[in-house]
């Protein structure tokens, strides 16, 4: 198939499953019990005439077809909606934590990808002896554990007893400092603990997809028609079982950035980092309907493209996909 | 052309070759005890391979064949045993002795979907053996020598095929694709590890056909692996015949299929699916599975399914002589 085609083809699948995406955010927060308004107003003895205006206000007495016809209308000229809790734009509120988020997910993202990936070929490499052995085991225990409590241990130790980084934010309000230089200085040192933290969570995984997927490869034999030719180890490794184990890591990075969404969650909210994380979990408990559906529009997307993303890079890895 | 190839000067003889595995065990009885088991895959085999021969090395599943095959083109490391190629002792072989015997002596696989890599083209798949061994740097020579040895393979309009991957080729294709990677190098040997058994019949004979043609016209030999006694007595020189890591009996193809010595070798014999003759009575039919080869049988490793077994048998290891002139066997009723 064409490249055109297939361009298109895919396109019209990411919309249709955003517009699904849309349709779902919209009726399932509303199912959630609690009342916004009442979150909202904060005051217990509220008359009831009161009430009914600021529901008039948020357009909340409308039938909840029609309240998502308005959600659709407005949608489609840019507009999010307003925050209940915030009472500005959604999207203004959403574009205004983007930075923080995209720097922690990135930077943990980028350092877990290429860890995981260098430690999984090592392990599948010396594969049986110890050092894999080890190896192994940390990236099983790491996998294994929920990410908060790892957050959590993490502020214990170097927050709490040693005091070597800070408890969380992304900076000291109100600061200033002398150089650019000290200023970096100090955004790296509230950046290092949530990063890290993300690292570990996420390396556990990269480590065993890529040992395993790498090991798969060399019991190919391929492999051994290509030492039989006279293709060094290094080559085996680089030009053989590299690129066709790199696969299905590949998958994983883009099904995974849904997920990491969901830890950002969890490291935000440990770490008082002020991205959609916890704009999330804020949203969540104030029942504020329109930020929330914002960003899960914003996630639906970024998941939807990342996915995209990996299938154009499938193409390049496996010329198998192209026809 | 039979016959005269096991002569004096042999390009490979064997010398009690032997290849042990350490079984796998668990991985917490590893961290409990510190014994392993052995598989003795390949349990002290002799043979000669003369220049231009095709020897088949026949035998059920799971008797060490592929094995073999792996440790005489040392993709395997073998536990003991010496291996002479050319007369040489390729225990003394050093790295660039290596590398240079890795240009003699080439493997062909059983399944081409898996022994071809799905991301190399047709071209760079047989021109990597060049670029690896620094056998030629100039594009057109290159071109030149890839196109050449598919068409040695059988493939015309080699160069049509040049940026296809293997994936749009055929099985047939494929297998000739993979003896094209073989060939560029312009070996003298190649072990073919059950090279037609994937294809479909009517592909096979074209492949055998081709593997003759190599033989007669470059005079390239074959260690041809197989669990099919047909095909071994149709296509080889000489056939032997291997039962848990060791050969029971070795003569020419005709020898051992017309008057088979071994038990082992009678019953397989009886068993060759021969037109219009559907009967089982008179057969041979072995009962049981091959043993594991973590626990070898005592005496002869083929009693507990010999239909002749005696009780010396289990107790006493038969000697592997020569019975007829050029026909080996190891039985003590032989």
């Amino acid at each position: 198939m064409n490249m055109r085609g297939y361009l298109l083809r895919k396109f019209i699948q990411a919309l249709i499953t955003v517009f699904i995406v849309i349709f779902m955010n919209f009726f399932l927060f509303r199912i959630m019990p609690g009342d916004p308004i009442r979150v909202l107003i904060r005051n217990p003895r509220i008359s009831a005439g009161a009430l009914e205006r600021v529901r008039d206000q948020f357009g909340l007495n409308e039938s909840r077809l029609v309240q998502f016809w308005i959600y659709l209308r407005d949608l489609f000229s840019g507009d999010l909606g307003t925050s209940f809790n915030y009472r500005q734009p959604v999207l203004d509120i959403v574009m205004e934590r983007v930075p923080a988020t995209v720097l922690l997910i990135g930077t943990a993202t980028v350092l877990s990808i290429i860890i995981g990936v260098l430690l999984g070929v090592i392990f599948a490499w010396k594969r049986g002896t110890r050092i894999d052995i080890i190896g192994l085991s940390f990236s099983l225990i790491l996998y294994s554990m929920p990410t908060f409590w790892v957050a959590i241990i993490m502020v214990m130790i170097f927050a709490v007893y040693w005091q070597i980084f800070p408890l969380g934010g992304m900076g000291m309000p109100g600061a200033f400092y002398s150089s650019y230089w000290v200023e970096l200085a100090s955004q790296l040192r509230y950046m290092f603990l949530p990063t890290i933290t993300f690292a570990l969570i996420l390396i556990g995984e990269y480590v065993l997809i890529m040992r395993s997927s790498l090991l798969e490869v060399m019991r190919e034999d391929y492999m051994l028609t290509a030492r039989a030719k006279g293709v060094t180890n290094r080559n085996m490794l680089f030009r053989h079982a590299m690129p066709n184990a790199m696969l299905p890591v590949v998958t994983l990075i883009a099904i995974n950035l849904g997920f990491i969404v969901g830890g950002a969650i969890q490291i935000e909210t440990v770490f008082s980092w002020p991205g959609l994380g916890r704009l999330m979990y804020s949203a969540l408990t104030n029942r504020d309907y329109p930020v929330l559906q914002g960003l899960f529009l914003f996630i639906t997307i970024a998941v939807i493209g990342a996915n995209f993303c990996a299938d154009l890079l499938y193409r390049y890895l496996d010329p198998r996909v192209k026809s | 052309m039979k016959n005269e190839h096991t002569e004096n000067n042999p390009l490979i003889s064997v010398r009690g070759l032997e290849v042990y595995f350490a079984a796998r065990s668990g991985f917490f009885s590893s961290l409990v005890s510190r014994k392993t088991s052995m598989v003795r895959a390949v349990d002290g085999l002799d043979f000669e391979l003369g220049r231009g021969e095709i020897l088949c090395l026949a035998g059920e599943s799971g008797s060490g064949k592929t094995t073999t095959g792996k440790a005489i083109l040392r993709l395997l490391e073998p536990t003991g045993g010496e291996v002479f190629f050319k007369g040489e002792d390729m225990n003394t072989f050093n790295r660039s002795r290596l590398r240079r015997f890795r240009q003699e002596a080439q493997i062909i696989f059983q399944d081409p979907f898996e022994s071809l890599n799905p991301r190399q083209t047709v071209f760079s798949t047989v021109a990597e053996p060049l670029e690896v061994n620094h056998l030629t740097r100039d594009r057109s020579e290159k071109e030149e020598r890839v196109a050449e040895a598919l068409v040695d393979a059988g493939l015309n309009n080699p160069r049509e095929l040049f940026m296809r991957y293997p994936h749009e080729l055929s099985g047939g294709q494929r297998q000739r694709l993979a003896i094209a990677g073989a060939l560029v190098l312009k070996p003298d040997f190649i072990v073919a590890d059950e090279p037609v058994s994937m294809l479909d019949l009517s592909i096979r004979a074209g492949i055998l056909k081709l593997m003759v043609d190599l033989r007669d016209d470059k005079g390239i030999s074959y260690l041809f692996i197989t669990h099919d006694l047909s095909l071994a007595w149709l296509i080889s020189d000489r056939i032997a015949v291997m039962y848990l890591g060791k050969i029971v009996e070795l003569g020419s193809a005709d020898d051992v299929i017309k008057t088979p010595l071994h038990p082992y070798t009678k019953a397989l014999v009886s068993v060759i699916p021969v037109p219009k003759r559907v009967s089982l009575i008179g057969k041979t039919l072995l009962e049981g599975e091959t043993p594991d080869p973590v626990n070898i049988p005592s005496g002869c490793r083929f009693h507990p399914r010999c239909p002749e077994a005696q009780p010396r048998c289990s107790l006493e290891e038969p000697v592997y002589r020569e019975v007829n002139l050029k026909h080996f066997g190891a039985c003590h009723f032989i």
